[in-house]
């Protein structure tokens, strides 16, 4: 019954969806409040029905009901009922009924938050309902989560094990609300294009979305690369693979764009561009999913798919990104502001500038993420794009773009002055400097993209520091400062808090990449290793029963001049049901360096006997994953300041 | 400056227009010349007999991983063949499998061609699920006609 059920309330939450669609445009046209009000009840009735239908997805997977194709195909009764919950989600119909819960309940709070006048939220909601219906008709038409097996089996499949793991349970949620959440943004810059509503008020609305989106789609990348740093065993974060550029994509344009928005918000400039990038922002997000949706291209991520679903998805792309930019073609002109202009010299200009390295960027990206399609198009021969390219293109473009940053945000808004801003940096500066000094004595002479990479991430870090502490410098004496520093508005600590993460990630990146250490042996029990002056015993391995999987654990101790530092318990599972492998590292935290041991297999060959140990040091290796955290805490602050400003 | 335009519209234009070309022009040329340079060409066992690419240039190799082929030399390096189901290339392997490396499936490596024939493999490319089968790699097998609808979507 549940999935019946289930699949009633998908169908009345797509009557609710187009009900949400014609009672805003009804509330718009006719200017009617009871109307208006009528479609903020849709928009919460579809929000509901999807939250009971995935309510009920998720019912038929914690009681293993087996006759559901979807739980057959990816449960199994005796998984953890964590990881049954999670794998309502764990596959393509549970993750697309997902997406359109998000946007569902972004929709419903886009009709109640305070804000956006009664035309103006009508015309949004009616284009974003739009949207959503367009996702759930996908959803209950081509895969719907609650088909029925004719003869249900006796046991289900069980979900994949490399998705029975914590960071992965949460990184499709956090992921999806990033990506959702750039459709309320769409929603609100096709509006604002309908409406034909000069810069200003729009941009001040659009502004929380924008913020949560891209924090949000911060945490989901970072737990996904954290994952794959400790699940897969190879010891990567990012491998330039078209999947993760998938997600990075919308991520780089939804950074260009919650920086845009100020300038459109405080000055009124760059209206038309603003919506631009808002408009992008989404079509990039729905152009990730019908990537990963649609195995167009190889991936190290991507899971088995089906075709015919991504053309579908590449419809909804088209469909929503044709009229959003042929709207903008003929009405962006509306929104432009005759009378706001600023100096180049100035943070307006500054965020200019921030603009055009992150939309080139995006530029680059792309294009090296669908070259491959492109060439077999045209030429039929397949190949692939990898970090190369990237390193070659990327990472210059932005290295210029980052180079600038601590100066543009020392400008002051409407005219600033470039000399006077250098000087305040003096210090900043130094401290790269010192860097600089440290990176070519401790990473090697031959590196020198490292050396420029780890300068650059002290200035940013330092930049992002000195900039409160000068700006309570302004007219005050020693005293006066602490106390303006205390008194530094949240908007600032926000966006030093976001920089500071940009420049901790990029240190933590670049130390890591460059300095990192790895060593491969095959021990007996007693055996020694090392790596990077740590010596590695292993202890004993043994077999351990896990709840689904059988696991081979090895204890391993690791010492410091015979000092014990830390015990690892690196893992080796099989999952009898799937008859899968995973390899669950043992990590442990050495300050900011991670000690990474991967337990492999068994030999007995010409290389020795016993088991293969691999060791890795990743020296800053946090840091990489406190980085980002630390730009998403800075999105949070930012929209907490922005409530209050209103509150 | 009395070259620069006179209205201060028209000057902000220039202004914008002298920071975005260069930007521009470098984004485009490292571009062109990262996508001459730094792409990694796809190879069946096939295309491998009947062009092979000079050696020492890296590539990638796709196919299913020959069943009953897998097997370690005497210094410990794995060895296998890959199929596709008309030829079939031998790869060594030194570096840890992914955990779904199965013999009879689909498998792309990294690496390069050495003289005798051989391919060295610096990295064997995961995936997630068993059923995922890497579209080039259906696409070689359907060529040689080796594909079943339907084994693996």
């Amino acid at each position: 019954m549940i999935a019946e059920f289930g699949a009633f309330l998908l169908a009345l939450a797509f009557a609710a969806t187009l009900l949400q669609v014609g009672l805003s445009t009804a509330a718009r046209w006719r200017g009617s409040d009871a109307l208006g009000g009528a479609a903020q009840g849709a928009a919460t009735a579809a929000a509901v029905l999807l939250a009971l239908a995935f309510a009920m997805l998720i019912q038929a997977f914690v009681a293993s009901d087996f006759s559901v194709e979807n739980v057959a195909a990816n449960s199994h009764t005796d998984k953890p009922l964590f990881y049954k919950v999670t794998a309502a989600w764990g596959s393509h119909e549970g993750s697309m009924l997902l997406w359109c819960l998000t946007g569902a309940l972004f929709s419903a709070a886009m009709a109640w938050t305070r804000g956006p006048e009664k035309t103006f939220r009508a015309s949004a909601l009616a284009v974003h309902g739009g949207l959503n219906a367009l996702f759930l008709a996908f959803l209950a038409f081509t895969s719907s989560p609650f088909a029925r097996l004719a003869e249900p089996p006796v046991e289900g499949a069980s979900l994949n094990p490399l998705l029975q793991d914590p960071a992965l349970a949460i990184h499709p949620p956090m992921l999806y609300l990033g990506y959702v959440g750039f459709s309320a943004v769409f929603a609100l810059a096709v509006a604002a294009l309908i409406e034909g509503r000069r810069a200003g008020e729009w941009a001040r609305w659009m502004r929380p979305w924008v913020l949560a989106s891209w924090a949000l789609l911060t945490l989901g990348i970072t737990l996904g690369s954290f994952w794959a740093y400790y699940e897969l065993g190879w010891g990567g974060w990012w491998f330039w693979d078209p999947v993760e550029n998938a997600s990075f994509l919308p991520w780089l344009a939804g950074a260009a764009l919650l920086h845009s928005v100020i300038v459109t918000q405080r000055r009124g400039a760059l209206a038309a561009w603003t919506v631009f990038l808002a408009i992008l922002s989404f079509s990039l997000s729905m152009l990730g999913a019908f990537l990963v949706r649609s195995g167009v291209l190889t991936s190290v991520h991507a899971f088995a798919v089906d075709p015919s679903r991504g053309v579908l998805l590449l419809a909804i792309l088209g469909v929503s990104a044709g009229v959003a930019f042929s709207l903008f073609a003929f009405r962006a002109k509306l929104l432009v502001r005759e009378d706001a202009n600023f100096a180049p010299v100035s943070r307006e200009g500054a965020l200019v500038l921030n603009n055009l390295f992150l939309t080139v960027s995006v530029g680059v990206v792309l294009i090296g993420t669908l070259y491959p399609l492109m060439l077999e198009a045209v030429t039929g021969e397949a190949v692939s794009v990898g970090p190369p390219y990237y390193n070659l293109t990327f990472a210059p473009l932005l290295g210029l773009g980052l180079t600038a940053l601590p100066v543009g945000a020392m400008l002051a808004w409407r005219r600033g002055r470039i000399a006077p801003a250098l000087k305040e940096l003096k210090w900043a500066g130094l401290a790269a400097l010192g860097a600089l000094v440290w990176a070519a004595a401790v990473l090697g002479l031959g590196e020198i993209g490292a050396w420029l990479g780890a300068t650059l991430a002290v200035w940013l870090m330092a930049g992002a520091l000195w900039e409160p502490w000068s700006r309570a410098a302004r007219g005050a004496d020693r005293a006066g400062r602490w106390r303006r520093l205390k008194a530094t508005p949240v908007a600032v600590w926000a966006m030093t808090l976001a920089h500071l993460g940009l420049g901790v990630f990029l240190l933590g990146a670049v130390v890591e990449t460059t300095a990192k250490a790895q060593t491969s042996d095959i021990l007996m029990p007693g055996g020694r290793t090392q790596v990077a002056g740590v010596e590695l015993t292993l202890d004993s391995v043994g077999v351990r029963e896990g709840p689904n999987y059988l696991a081979e654990q090895a204890v391993i101790t690791a010492r410091r001049d015979g000092r014990i530092v830390c015990r690892v318990e690196p893992e080796r599972r099989l999952f009898p049901h799937n008859g899968q492998m995973t390899t669950e590292v043992g990590l442990c935290f050495q300050g900011l360096d991670d000690l990474y041991v991967v337990l492999g297999e068994r030999r007995d060959d010409g290389a020795g006997r016993g088991w293969t140990v691999r060791a890795h040091w990743n020296p800053l290796a946090r840091l990489i994953f406190l980085g980002p955290l630390l730009m998403a805490l800075g999105g949070i602050l930012a929209i907490a300041a922005w409530f209050r400003r209103r509150g | 400056m009395s070259w620069l335009p006179k209205s201060p519209k028209a000057r902000r234009r220039l202004i914008l227009v002298a920071a975005i070309a260069p930007v521009l022009a470098l984004a485009v040329a490292l571009t062109l010349w990262g996508l001459r340079g730094q792409v990694v060409y796809f190879y069946s066992p096939s295309d491998l007999a009947a062009r092979p690419p000079e050696t020492g240039q890296p590539l990638r190799l796709g196919g299913l991983v020959e069943a009953g082929s897998v097997s370690r030399d005497a210094a410990g390096h794995i060895l296998f063949g890959v199929t596709d189901g008309a030829a079939e290339v031998q790869v060594v392997y030194d570096g840890a499998l992914p955990d779904l490396f199965r013999e009879g499936q689909g498998v792309v490596v990294e690496g390069r061609l050495e003289t005798s024939g051989r391919f060295r493999a610096d990295q064997v490319l995961a995936k997630h699920d068993e059923t995922y089968m890497p579209r080039e790699v259906a696409d070689a097998l359907k060529k040689q006609g080796v594909w079943r609808e339907g084994e693996a979507s």
